[in-house]
């Protein structure tokens, strides 16, 4: 456990070190302007489209940086070759360096979401002059991106254990816009019928389900988000990002790495 | 560095203000180019469907970009004093397609759709079919009930209608007392006034409101009065055919057995027979009567009604 925090504390590190965080500068600009311009450029939609924007924002930024750097979390260690350097000269086993780096950019996105949170929650004290009960709302559906992290971060790393980062980004991204339409898939699986009704359900309960982690509707329009749904799409996430663990740890352990 | 070095740097300098200079002046010629073909409201605009299909999920945002959009477009051509709002209609259903419960874009945007031009589109139709469209999609926004009898009543003139649609929002737990008020007003101006008696009936009995009860005794002694007008008027007439001249007063209704006693209003006050048309003594007494007016007098039959927009603070 230790060898596996001593990992995910280093990916933690590294990251910042590739300036990963200097997203959230921007991130910042676009609330501050977001609560300064909407006022003026619409009507009646101020503390909704912050909501908006600022979940989106969340959202966006961080799947890209789970996929720009999840595809490259063993890929980079091998090319620069200092992978042989922790598993030969330290008494680190394949499956802890695995879950390690996974534990690391997760830990880094938890660290960035955290901060973009804080610069939402700001905006709209700014906006509606108090934060209220429908704000926990918001706090919701950022647990619910928190989730989409972990997915991403999980499907990242499984395809950087096999590819190269240019496909591995296409992989992890192609099954994110999949993913984001898992429910439209299932619908038409239930219209389909025969081999494609089998093809389309099959691929329906495949791809990860991105759909059912995005509540940032609701939030905005302060719809309370139950418990149940929020329960159930932390185990789900979890059940799936142990397959992705699993999958990648299998494939990296049965690698030449010589 | 070495004096070559310093040309480098100095030529690439002034290579760099004049294409930044270069490029503002380009970027402005592009958006006069550009601006010329908006005006004639050609761009390029997607299907609802397709958009909501393209947003991966976060449509949220793209619904208020969209409505943005919208209020940025209608701004413009108001400013202009255009008559024409094509893109108006379409951007609308894109925005509400995109956010279901963007009430904001039905209540807005059906002003907009609704106002005759240059203030608006001109186009009530389509703003009720919008409106219509939020209420199947959030059937609990009373408000929206409103914005429909607004339209229906000012400017699809359909008072009966719009009755309907205030009686039909008033019901919605949390609408406001006056949907039901207009409502009432509304039947009795559309000449429903078996509806509208027991639309002020009700208001009287579910409320403890002293301005609101008395309000609603008010309007049920004009409805009553309004009913004893048209009757009387009926006696009047088949009694000019029967005589072949209209009766002077009512003494000579009376002699001749029209009518057993000297009518009087819901006041207690007797009616006036003024060259074979009934009138109230004192109208002022009877502030929301439609009938049996001083030539000259208006009916003030219904009430003052909150702008359209303003109800959101209530």
């Amino acid at each position: 456990m230790r060898r596996i925090m001593v990992i995910a504390t280093n990916t933690f590190r590294e990251a910042v070190r590739d300036r990963v965080l200097y997203n959230l500068v921007v991130f910042a600009v676009v609330m501050i302007g977001a609560s300064l311009l909407v006022g003026r450029a619409s009507i009646g939609i101020e503390r909704l489209a912050l909501v908006n924007l600022g979940l989106t924002s969340i959202s966006l930024f961080g799947i890209l940086i789970s996929i720009f750097l999840g595809i490259g979390l063993v890929y980079k260690e091998m090319d620069k070759r200092t992978l042989y350097t922790v598993l030969a000269a330290r008494p680190v086993r394949r499956w802890e360096f695995i879950t390690g780096k996974w534990a690391g950019l997760v830990m880094t996105l938890v660290v960035n979401a955290a901060m973009m949170s804080v610069a939402l929650f700001a905006g709209l004290l700014y906006v509606s002059g108090k934060l209220t009960s429908a704000d926990w709302g918001v706090v919701a559906a950022i647990y619910l991106i928190l989730l989409q992290y972990v997915l991403m971060t999980s499907l990242a790393l499984l395809f950087s254990t096999f590819s190269t980062p240019l496909m591995s980004s296409l992989f992890a991204f192609s099954l994110f816009v999949i993913g984001s339409y898992a429910g439209d898939l299932r619908r038409f699986a239930n219209l389909a019928s025969g081999f494609t009704r089998v093809v389309a359900y099959g691929m329906s309960y495949a791809v990860p389900n991105f759909a059912a982690l995005n509540m940032i509707l609701p939030a905005a329009h302060a719809v309370p988000i139950s418990t149940k749904l929020v329960l159930l799409d932390s185990v789900y996430v979890f059940v799936y990002a142990g397959v992705c663990l699993s999958a990648s740890i299998l494939i990296f352990e049965r690698r030449n790495l010589k | 560095m070495t004096g070559n070095s310093k040309r480098v740097v100095s030529i690439s300098l002034a290579l760099l203000l004049l294409c930044m200079g270069a490029s503002v002046e380009m970027s402005r010629k592009l958006e006069a180019e550009r601006s010329g073909a908006e005006l004639q409201d050609v761009m390029y605009l997607p299907s609802a469907r397709s958009v909501k299909a393209l947003s991966l999920g976060y449509n949220g945002l793209l619904a208020d970009l969209y409505w943005t959009r919208v209020v940025q477009y209608f701004g413009s051509h108001h400013h202009a004093h255009t008559t024409q709002y094509k893109l108006l209609a379409p951007l609308l259903d894109i925005t509400t397609e995109l956010d279901p419960q963007l009430i904001t874009a039905y209540e807005f945007g059906s002003i907009f759709l609704a106002q005759a031009p240059p203030e608006g589109a001109g186009d009530p139709r389509a703003a009720a079919k919008l409106v219509e469209k939020g209420i199947e999609r959030n059937p609990t926004a009373w408000r929206l009930y409103y914005h429909l009898g607004y339209i229906q009543w000012m400017e699809l003139h359909d008072s009966k209608l719009a009755s309907e649609s205030f009686q039909k929002g008033s019901e919605i737990p949390g609408a406001l007392p006056w949907m039901k008020v207009m409502a009432a007003a509304l039947a009795q101006h559309a000449g429903e006034y078996r509806t509208a008696t027991y639309l002020w009936a009700n208001i009287l009995n579910s409320t403890t409101d002293k301005y609101i009860r008395d309000n609603a005794e008010k309007r049920l002694r004009a409805l009553k009065c309004d009913e004893e007008v048209r009757l009387l008027q009926e006696y009047i007439t088949k009694f000019t055919d029967a005589t072949g001249h209209p009766p002077t007063s009512w003494d000579e209704m009376l002699a001749t057995g029209w009518i057993k006693r000297v009518p009087v209003d819901p006041v207690g006050k007797a009616f006036k027979l003024m060259n074979g048309r009934v009138q109230v003594a004192d109208p002022e007494k009877l502030p929301f009567i439609t009938r049996g007016l001083p030539p000259g007098k208006e009916s003030n039959v219904l009430p003052k009604l909150p702008k359209q927009g303003e109800t959101r603070s209530e």
